[in-house]
């Protein structure tokens, strides 16, 4: 007999127990929270932090933000920019140096691990999560900071109640359910007048934690209303990705007419990779101070769009939109899959919303499949005819 | 690192406002360090003192506008080892370059009394048409620290961190919210460069524009887009037309809609 996870429930009222918790133990809490005009994950200090009754509405190139009445904490789907941004920051010094006499020495770096508890993270965002783990943790070199980042990390995950107009994790498989990956997994519920959270807990620390605040074993209703929540969320993905054959069907068409279509509205302007929670590139940049004694090389976050990224001797080797297009969405669709075994794609929507011109990856797929099969179809036809 | 003799560095003035001078002069706490560095030989903002040239360092504000500058541009060339543009004016013409699109021989005759005294060109031009130019410096104005890193990276001979992209992949670094998606609002960021750090969108302005064309501007694409959100050719012309206006890229662009809003 395999024992399920056992569910709990804590009560609305008693969440910020559970960031009173989690301060205590000394994490910095981050979490979904009200920036301008957005949802943005940023330091919280309490449940009033949250957006207690916003609810976002995304779309192609758009986002916007509605107050509801609902007492809701989570009611905000995916937020501007993902955790990425605390795990693998925009920049970060790798090392700085002094010049000696003959040489130069290599600076101490004294800055301390931070310790973040996150709170509110989205099934697809897990997902994305454990993908840059193989990343930059299960490849020949490890990236120690993000390592250390990653082990201080205390993980809540929230299921969605509510999939957004670009969401599409149901057909990455990535959600709107948190399976692993995390510490604690709550789902909100508003019933009537009751507000409570079914948890489940997925690691030795975060059974810990729970011990530490009110709780008690969720009952047959309860944890049928969660499952119902989330089965219903399920069911109303804003879009779709079939993923059947998908990495062949992109190899198979380096030449579709699309990328040039889709090149004659890509802007290059590098949004799509920054807000993708998977994207991982970086440029390195070494910079001195003017005398020329002290020096630093600096990480920054980098995107297939710029030209400096494919850029050898001589020149750009991507100099086309369209080439860099097909270069960002066949690395998230299909040379990701022979890279590290999955697609590089949650279906969390943020290239979607946050491309200034509304550029769908799902689109872009479809519309490629949908000449593909004529291909396939007229081929057929040809020969039907010869014979 | 002691040098025997430190480069000397010149700053020159042409059609321009002196904002980009005085970024340099705005350092304050790395002004003395630039000092240390370099000697500076002729920098009429700040000192009276002039060192002869040539010089190691040209730093040059300004675009051409008068028969005499374009010749003075050609001195300070044969002066200068190392030639840096500095500023939208300097790099693109400037906000004097809307003459460009207009007849200056009638702005004179309305504007002068004695329009026979007016010796100008017609066109404002950047430095790069008459000269060649070591390095272009973004911005109205330039970014002071990116002021520092050009000269730094001449000094210790690397290549200077400035990066060509849009301003969009600062604005993302940084954490701003997008303002054209969250609020619908035309950026010009997307088809921008960055160097300003998306000051704008952080405070909640989309972008001007400051910085000129990005390194693969697509601005057709996104003047349509902003049509979609109710942006009127008449606007789109005086969005491009600012700065940067005789910039290639904001040319076209604006020329492309000023004949749609005929
Ligand atoms: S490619 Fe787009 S939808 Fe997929 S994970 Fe990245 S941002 Fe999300
Ligand atoms: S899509 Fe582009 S930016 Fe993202 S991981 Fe791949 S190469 Fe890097
Ligand atoms: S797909 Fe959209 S977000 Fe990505 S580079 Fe092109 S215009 Fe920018
Ligand atoms: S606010 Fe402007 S600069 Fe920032 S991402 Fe949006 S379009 Fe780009």
């Amino acid at each position: 007999m395999t024992t399920a996870p056992l569910s709990f429930i804590l009560e609305s009222a008693h969440l910020q127990q559970l960031f009173d918790a989690l301060a205590r133990h000394g994490y910095h809490i981050i979490g979904p929270t009200l920036g301008d005009q957005a949802i943005i994950y940023d330091e919280i200090t309490s449940v009033d932090d949250l957006p207690v009754g916003w609810v976002d509405e995304q779309s192609g190139g758009t986002y916007r933000l509605h107050q509801t009445k609902t007492p809701i904490y989570f009611g905000c789907t995916t937020a501007v920019q993902s955790w990425k941004r605390w795990l693998h920051p925009p920049t970060e010094v790798l090392w700085r140096a002094r010049r000696t006499d003959s040489q130069f020495e290599i600076l101490a770096d004294e800055q301390p691990t931070p310790r973040y508890a996150f709170i509110g993270v989205r099934p697809c965002e897990l997902q994305a999560i454990r993908i840059q783990d193989r990343v930059f943790l299960e490849g020949e070199f490890v990236e120690a900071r993000y390592r250390a980042r990653r082990e201080a990390a205390f993980i809540i995950a929230v299921n969605c109640g509510r999939a957004g107009n670009t969401c599409f994790c149901a057909s990455m498989g990535s959600g709107p359910e948190a399976r692993e990956g995390f510490d604690l997994a709550l789902t909100e519920v508003l019933e009537g007048d009751r507000h409570y959270f079914v948890v489940k807990t997925g690691s030795a620390a975060g059974q810990a934690l729970l011990a530490e605040i009110p709780h008690q074993p969720a009952g047959d209703a309860e944890i049928e209303a969660a499952a119902h929540i989330i089965a219903d969320t399920s069911a109303h993905m804003g879009r779709e990705l079939n993923v059947d054959g998908l990495r062949d069907l992109l190899y198979r068409n380096y030449e579709h007419p699309r990328w040039e279509a889709v090149a004659q509205r890509c802007l290059s302007c590098g949004n799509c990779t920054l807000v993708c929670p998977t994207c991982f590139c970086v440029t390195i940049e070494d910079a001195t101070n003017l005398n020329g004694d002290e020096a630093q090389r600096v990480r920054k976050w980098d995107s297939c769009f710029t030209m400096d990224f494919s850029y050898i001797h001589g020149g750009s080797v991507r100099y086309s939109a369209k080439s860099r297009y097909r270069q960002w969405m066949t690395h998230k669709l299909a040379t990701w899959v022979d890279q590290f075994g999955t697609f590089g794609c949650v279906g969390c929507g943020r290239c979607i919303t946050w491309c200034p011109v509304g550029i769908d990856i799902t689109e872009e797929a479809r519309l490629i499949r949908a000449a593909d099969n004529q291909t396939v179809v007229n081929k057929k036809a040809n020969h039907d005819e010869s014979v | 690192m002691a040098r025997e003799h430190p480069p000397k560095l010149a700053v020159w003035k042409f059609a321009s406002c002196d904002g980009c001078q005085l970024s340099l002069l705005d350092c304050e706490d790395e002004l003395l360090e630039v000092a240390g560095a370099v000697e500076i030989a002729y920098f009429p903002e700040a000192t009276r003192a002039v060192i002869r040239g040539p010089y190691d360092i040209s730093l040059v504000e300004g675009s051409i506008t008068t028969d005499h500058d374009a010749k003075r541009i050609q001195q300070i060339r044969k002066q200068s080892r190392f030639l840096v543009t500095i500023g939208a004016c300097a790099t693109a013409g400037g906000i004097q370059a809307l003459r460009n699109f207009q007849d200056v021989d009638e702005f004179i005759s309305t504007v002068y009394a004695t329009p026979a005294y007016i010796s100008a060109l017609d066109k404002s031009t950047p430095i790069a048409d008459h000269v060649f130019v070591d390095f272009q410096l973004r911005g109205c104005p330039i970014n002071k620290y990116q002021l520092i890193e050009v000269i730094s990276a001449y000094l210790n001979g690397r290549k200077p961190n400035v990066p060509t992209y849009s301003v969009c992949m600062e604005c993302k670094q940084r954490g701003a919210v997008c303002v054209m998606v969250a609020d619908g609002k035309p950026c010009l960021g997307p088809v921008t460069q960055a160097g300003c750090g998306a000051l704008c969108p952080a405070y909640h302005r989309p972008c001007f524009g400051c910085y000129g064309p990005m390194e693969t501007p697509n601005t057709a694409s996104l003047s349509a887009w902003w049509k979609q959100l109710g942006v009127s050719d008449g606007e789109i012309v005086r969005a491009f037309r600012s700065f940067n206006a005789y910039s290639e890229a904001f040319r076209k662009e604006s020329e492309a809609h000023e004949r749609s809003d005929h």
